[in-house]
């Protein structure tokens, strides 16, 4: 039979109690640190914390890879869009010009931007892969503005953690941590493989996160969010994705 | 003593008739409570990332070669079974539902959990030497002849020798190191490759295996071949006895009497 001393059940209790309070302080660190993604709750909040976590310590500051010219894939394979709302299809008609992204939240200065106001900043591109969760994926040229830049023009309070963004579709809206929106090759995407940015792929203007797979990188997105917490936004997991049971991080 | 007695015989002998039937007691744990624990948490994880696995491929049953590749791009193969996106052929006249949030979710949940416990076995066993004691094979059980015996054995379906209880032949070894050593490794190589992030950190990853739709194709087949040692696997166990070795995995003991009665 099963032999339990007393020898044993004092040396298992102290385990058990130094697990536990090893493990609530450690949570406490990680919320303290940011290592914890709004979707840590429920059955698969172990794996999406223990990702998230271990990838903001290991690639806070590390580059999406590029790729040469060369590379660039011939065919972009843009994926299924959801039928374009009249909104969108009025001011496609207008090519554009009255395509507003509203930049709010804890700013100093709320401000609205057209596309031409963005392509007047200093515009960025890289040759970057994007990899949908489906398991395809493509090279491509993509140009824009750093997010980073416009953040900077509008001025971000000290106690931002979050910027959500979201999309002229409807339900469409995610967010990413300040570590990636201040990440440089994070861009508001208006161009792509040296012309404009095709509505196929987002145009006119789509968030482009090449460290994160391809459902975080929304498309027509018109309005940017600067948030210390997450829990207004909708369910409060941080994205209409999660409400859908995808999952908020994407780096994996 | 007189199962260790029975135990040197020649195995063709046949066993049961020699096998004493006194209870067996005060014996050395057939495997070790460490390896029992990582053995079954390393089970569970390898069926839910088996099934998420399945349900993630059948989002996109296509596999490439290279850096890239679409549904507007050559496949290197593409698997013959529906799938659950619209936008990719399959011949079937229907879409399979989307089962890819949660399958992810676990899939990742389950290798975090898989890869943990990998760790704690492979350093207990550097540190209580399970590997040189238990799986690294020596010098006789190498040869062609002994290598052959072992491996055509169970074809003749065959029940393993006594002795075989207590410990595994060259063959076996050579399997469980192969799969320690190189499979799980390069499983989870080819999964962390086409981990955004974590080519971001370590881009060498990616390009090592040839780029990122390598890095899946050799995921998939790393895990056929993981499937293909599951089934050998539970034959062998089969063969030698289902519930015996079972339980040799859950209690530590080897019931040698009960087995050959």
């Amino acid at each position: 039979m099963i032999n339990l001393s007393r020898r044993k059940l004092l040396v298992s209790g102290l385990a058990a109690t130094a697990g536990a309070s090893g493990l609530a302080a450690a949570a406490r660190l990680a919320q303290k640190y940011g290592l914890v993604p709004p979707d840590h709750g429920g059955i698969y909040g172990l794996g999406e914390t223990l990702t998230y976590a271990s990838q903001r310590l290991l690639t806070r500051h590390s580059l999406a890879r590029e790729f040469s010219r060369s590379q660039i894939s011939p065919r972009p394979f843009p994926n299924e869009l959801a039928p374009l709302t009249e909104e969108f299809k009025r001011l496609q008609g207008g090519r554009f010009a009255d395509w507003r992204l509203s930049v709010g939240g804890l700013v100093a200065e709320p401000a609205s931007f057209s596309i031409a106001d963005l392509k007047s900043y200093p515009s960025r591109s890289h040759i970057t892969e994007i990899a949908c969760e489906e398991g395809w994926s493509y090279i491509a040229e993509w140009i824009g503005v750093p997010l980073s830049h416009v953040l900077n023009v509008v001025g971000v309070h000290p106690q931002a953690k979050y910027v959500v963004y979201t999309s002229m579709e409807p339900d469409t809206w995610d967010s990413i941590d300040m570590a990636d929106a201040l990440h440089p090759q994070t861009f508001l995407c208006y161009g792509m493989n040296g012309s404009e940015l095709p509505v196929a792929h987002g145009g006119p203007l789509r968030m482009r996160l090449p460290r994160q797979i391809g459902y975080k990188n929304i498309k027509f997105i018109t309005r940017l969010t600067v948030t210390d917490s997450l829990k207004r936004f909708g369910k409060g997991l941080g994205s209409a994705a999660c409400e859908a049971g995808y999952a908020w991080y994407t780096g994996i | 003593m007189a199962i260790l007695g029975s135990a040197q015989l020649p195995a063709e002998t046949s066993i049961p008739s020699v096998v004493s039937t006194a209870p067996v007691t005060n014996l050395a744990p057939r495997h070790s409570a460490l390896v029992r624990f990582t053995h079954w948490i390393t089970t569970i994880c390898f069926f839910a990332l088996l099934l998420t696995g399945i349900e993630i491929v059948i989002s996109h049953p296509r596999f490439y070669w290279g850096e890239t590749g679409t549904v507007l791009t050559t496949p290197l193969f593409q698997l013959p079974i529906p799938s659950s996106r619209r936008l990719v052929s399959t011949g079937y006249g229907y879409v399979l539902p989307d089962q890819n949030g949660w399958s992810r979710a676990l899939h990742f949940e389950a290798a975090w959990i898989a890869v943990l416990t990998g760790l704690l076995y492979v350093v207990s066993g550097l540190l209580t030497r399970h590997f040189r004691k238990d799986l690294v094979p020596i010098k006789a059980d190498l040869s062609w002849r002994a290598l052959w015996t072992s491996f055509a054995k169970p074809f003749r379906f065959e029940r393993p020798s006594a002795i075989e209880a207590f410990s595994y032949n060259g063959l076996q070894r050579l399997t469980y190191l192969f799969v320690i050593f190189v499979l799980f490794p390069l499983v989870i190589w080819s999964g962390l490759a086409m981990s955004l992030g974590f080519a971001s950190a370590f881009p060498w990853s990616v390009t090592l295996l040839g780029g990122r739709q390598s890095a899946r194709t050799i995921h998939f087949f790393v895990s056929l071949a993981l499937v293909l040692f599951l089934f050998v696997h539970v034959s062998m166990v089969c063969l030698a006895g289902f519930w015996s070795r079972t339980g040799a995995m859950i209690t530590g003991r080897t019931r040698t009497r009960k087995e050959h009665a």
